[in-house]
């Protein structure tokens, strides 16, 4: 049986009814202590990091319990984002923190550029190091942070491909390149836990996995087949 | 790369697919759920049921229409016409949508889009501009191209970005039904001003409008009905072409 948690962030119905059709039990818990029949735990969710705050201690405290037997879990875009540290969508807030790193805005690059001294800088621009133009510097500025807004679209809406990393349990049978379906704005940081990267503006994880946890920025009760297979292997992988 | 999208309309009345010409004129074309299973197999890239009467004859899209075609589907699926409420919104959602799509209940009552933000997201939220040119610009149109709104298309998709909409969708009056192509300046002058996508609407005829509308038009997708309604032209075809032009789509 399959716990799918349901903290208000969205809609469950589409990922339930394709649990339902790849033939896994479903549970919807009405509180913390209704995971212990849970062979495996889904963490869905669309939207605001913020939401995330609906999973209390209580519920925290359950789902390490569970991930700690060793029952699998899989975050699904929002869920992916909250099984890190945190989120700059909701700074306050923390994450689970089973994945080490801060989730981010798409298309807001941070970064540092070194300055020579006693040297006149009248603009610095191009793809590597954008736009830093209009910059007063004083005389003493060794370097320079910036804050680069990159041209492209935000929200990430649509189908993207995959590039797989490595070899995962949770990717089992998935074709690199295969396409699946996203929309987010924020997105999961590179780890070496990555197993499958996605571009858009920046690389960022796509599918992260660890042992018993899990985690897809994408939506695979909306990516046809291929969403389809990764869910089968989330089942597979709760026995 | 995000690949550009290729989307089907189901335009829907009394729970049958209908389309018409400028919004007029419709004709019977068949059963949702049928052509859904259809377009899903030949790898259409996501769906959107529009009750096209219902805004005009006061009515919800109808539930029952959704979940039939929401049933066996694992790709994306929107619905609009006739969306006033955040009820309205709820029936559809609960029935199987991913987006609801508001156009002159968002005009009317543009805290709507807010709301229905910051409940679903905004990537469940598509906010529809009908739209015709006016001398260099271009004027918005509710009430399924009926009324004036006294407004400018670029300027009310850009408003709507700020309320909280996650996806412009974007339809020429102009062009709407005549095959003639899509409006390219229209959708231009829209994408370029705002950072959601847009989705192009109207006049789709042949493949060569979908190569100039994610070109020179910068549409992020193109929503199409009677071209693949009738067997005109096969979503698979015309993904085939647009990789020809170098366009990234889902194969």
């Amino acid at each position: 049986m399959i716990a799918l948690i349901d903290y208000k962030a969205g809609n469950l119905t589409s990922v339930k009814k394709a649990l339902a059709t790849i033939g896994a039990d479903v549970l919807i818990p009405d509180g913390p202590e209704a995971l212990r029949e849970a062979r495996g735990i889904i963490v869905p969710g669309v939207g605001h990091f913020g939401a995330t705050r609906a999973l209390d201690a209580a519920w925290t405290e359950a789902i390490l319990e569970r991930v700690g037997e060793g029952r699998p879990l899989l975050g699904i875009c929002l869920g992916l984002h909250w099984l890190f540290e945190g989120s700059d969508e909701a700074p306050d807030l923390p994450g689970l923190g089973l994945l080490s790193g801060q989730c981010h805005r798409l298309g807001v690059r941070h970064g540092e550029v070194r300055l020579k001294p006693d040297t006149t800088y009248r603009g610095v621009s191009d793809a590597a190091q954008p736009d830093v133009r209009n910059v007063r510097l004083q005389a003493d500025v060794r370097s320079l942070r910036f804050q680069a807004n990159i041209e492209i679209k935000v929200p990430h809406v649509g189908w993207n491909t995959l590039s797989l990393q490595r070899e995962a349990a949770i990717l089992e049978g998935v074709a690199d390149q295969s396409q699946v379906y996203f929309t987010h704005s924020y997105v999961a940081p590179l780890t070496s836990e990555t197993v499958a990267v996605t571009e858009h503006g920046e690389p960022f994880t796509a599918v992260v996995q660890r042992a018993n946890i899990a985690g897809v920025q994408f939506h695979p009760e909306k990516s046809g087949e291929v969403g389809l297979k990764i869910l089968r292997n989330f089942v597979q992988l709760a026995g | 790369m995000l690949s550009k999208r290729i989307i089907a309309c189901l335009d829907v009345r009394d729970g049958q697919v209908v389309k018409g010409v400028n919004f007029e004129g419709l004709r019977s074309a068949g059963d949702p759920a049928e052509l859904a299973r259809r377009y899903n197999a030949e790898g259409i890239d996501e769906l959107v049921i529009l009750d096209i009467t219902a805004t005009i004859e006061a009515r919800r899209a109808l539930a029952d229409t959704i979940r039939a075609v929401a049933r066996e589907l694992f790709i994306p699926l929107a619905v609009g016409g006739g969306i006033r409420t955040e009820a309205d919104a709820e029936v559809a959602i609960d029935a199987g949508a991913d987006k609801v799509s508001l156009n002159t209940a968002a005009l009317s009552q543009p805290s709507l889009i807010t709301a229905l933000a910051e409940r679903y997201g905004s990537q469940a939220v598509i906010v529809a501009i009908d739209a015709k040119a006016d001398g260099e610009r271009f004027a918005v149109y509710a009430r399924s191209g009926q009324a004036a709104a006294n407004r400018d298309a670029v300027e009310w998709a850009q408003e709507a970005e700020r309320r909280g909409a996650g996806e412009i969708l974007l339809t020429s009056i102009d062009r709407d039904g005549t095959k003639a192509g899509f409006d390219c300046p229209l959708t231009a002058a829209v994408s370029t001003a705002v950072s959601i996508p847009v989705i192009a609407s109207g006049g789709a005829g042949g493949l060569g409008h979908f190569v100039e509308v994610f070109t020179a038009g910068r549409a992020d997708a193109a929503l199409a009905a009677s071209i693949f309604h009738y067997a005109e032209t096969s979503v698979c075809s015309l993904k085939e072409h647009l990789r020809a032009h170098g366009i990234a789509v889902r194969l």
